[in-house]
């Protein structure tokens, strides 16, 4: 007998939401980590370094996530490497992360006035002093909002998980709709929760930004 | 395990690619296409229309951009038919990606309208221009010039994002991935490939809205 859509499935979409929370955190740990030193990598006076970090970043960002989801998770195992759904799609949503938030980090210490770091030397400090003391903390006002909206791209991207068969939010809707036959009103209420989830970052990051404004 | 990799037969499939990218351009031309039109009616509707249609586009808007496109496309493809209307996948994806374009263009384009200085608005009233010729000769222009690169980004993002159209059977790029996978079982190869592909069209993109810019913004 087909069950129609009740309330009980309308919570294990909630418990199946704790899943995507679960990977947008460790998608977005895994992007900082990596991300932070690309943005740094691209601020050195390295050129080499610099092209490399430029190259990562223009290719991740010119490929589709389902390309990386998919290179992982059945391209590893030819090579003899196994991988299960969520090791995959943690470290892909990493390694697309970090192009991004590379790329928004690197704008923020890029925001910082050219005459700061030559102040910082003048004073005796070491590079990595610099960025220390004098660059990273007058760019992570900047570097906020932009990275809260990214947050809410990663959210909604955690979606694509589903195509590898990791149960988080939307592959919970996939087999509610499945056993339930009212795609509509499922899909609609995975919808929503996602709107629940992302909109208040949304605005958050948006209210930070007009913050900002307002400072300068 | 040793494993050499091997493109041979990935390469003997180049057809079914290039099938792919046909269907992947025509996705992208026609979200592009009809996001920028909703884009540019919106953003004017959003900024000099009345509070009530204010609102509405505002809704929209932040409805479309707080949730997945995975979640839309599965909600347009397999939710409305429950409603009666029946679509088939290309139809369903275009639907989809316009709606969804249209709101981050949306954005895009008001940002746009709202740099243009006030001065410029009333100059052209005082010059005897009625609303819609000034939307049209004095206002439009220059904010898509102002916006061009970050609409430029904007579509490079939506034509890798149609690679989500797979999902509902759409033979795009992504989805000739899996039918040479099926025939070749060479999948780390075929998504290397498609993957260049991918950044191939990418970086052909970047290269028109250049050549575009140029033409359109910078020789006039």
């Amino acid at each position: 007998m087909i069950r129609s859509f009740g309330l009980i499935d309308v919570m294990y979409l909630l418990a199946a939401a704790r899943w995507t929370v679960a990977l947008t955190a460790t998608a977005f740990t895994g992007a900082a980590l990596i991300g932070l030193l690309i943005a740094v990598g691209r601020i050195l006076p390295f050129a080499p370094l610099r092209w490399l970090m430029a190259v990562y970043t223009h290719v991740i960002q010119g490929t589709p996530l389902l390309v990386w989801l998919f290179l992982i998770f059945f391209g590893l195992p030819v090579l003899g490497i196994s991988v299960n759904p969520w090791l995959a799609a943690a470290a892909a949503f990493s390694i697309y992360g970090s192009a991004f938030l590379g790329e928004i980090w690197r704008g923020a210490l890029e925001s910082v006035p050219r005459t700061q770091w030559e102040a910082g030397a003048s004073l005796g400090l070491s590079l990595g002093e610099q960025l220390r003391y004098v660059i990273v903390p007058q760019s992570i006002r900047i570097a906020v909002p932009p990275t809260i909206g990214f947050l809410v791209q990663l959210i909604k991207n955690t979606s694509l998980a589903a195509t590898i068969g990791f149960v988080e939010l939307t592959r919970e809707g996939q087999l509610t709709a499945a056993s339930t036959f009212q795609p509509f009103a499922v899909y609609l209420t995975v919808a929503g929760l996602y709107f629940l989830m992302c909109f208040p970052l949304t605005q958050w990051s948006r209210s930070l930004e007009r913050k900002l404004d307002a400072a300068r | 395990m040793r494993y050499g990799l091997q493109f041979r037969d990935v390469f003997a499939a180049w057809e079914s690619f290039l099938d792919g990218i046909w269907t992947t351009l025509t996705l992208s031309a026609a979200a592009m296409v009809g996001g920028l039109a909703i884009g540019v009616a919106c953003a004017a509707g959003r900024v000099y229309g009345p509070p009530f249609l204010r609102g509405l586009i505002g809704g929209y808007v932040e409805l479309i951009r707080n949730t997945p496109l995975l979640v839309q496309l599965f909600l347009v493809f397999f939710g409305l038919p429950s409603l009666g209307v029946r679509l088939d996948g290309l139809t369903a994806a275009i639907i989809t990606l316009v709606i969804n374009l249209g709101a981050y263009t949306t954005e895009i384009v008001r940002a746009g309208l709202e740099a243009v200085p006030k001065a410029q608005i009333e100059a052209g009233h005082s010059l005897g221009l009625s609303g819609l010729q000034v939307f049209r000769y004095v206002v439009i222009f220059p904010a898509l010039q102002t916006m061009f690169p970050a609409l430029a980004s904007q579509f490079v993002l939506l034509m890798l994002a149609t690679s989500v159209a797979s999902q509902i059977s759409v033979e795009d790029l992504f989805h000739a991935a899996s039918i040479v996978q099926s025939r070749t079982f060479r999948d780390f190869e075929v998504y290397i490939v498609i993957g260049a592909l991918y950044l191939a069209l990418a970086f052909l993109f970047r290269g028109v809205f250049a050549a575009v810019h140029h033409l359109v913004f910078v020789r006039r």
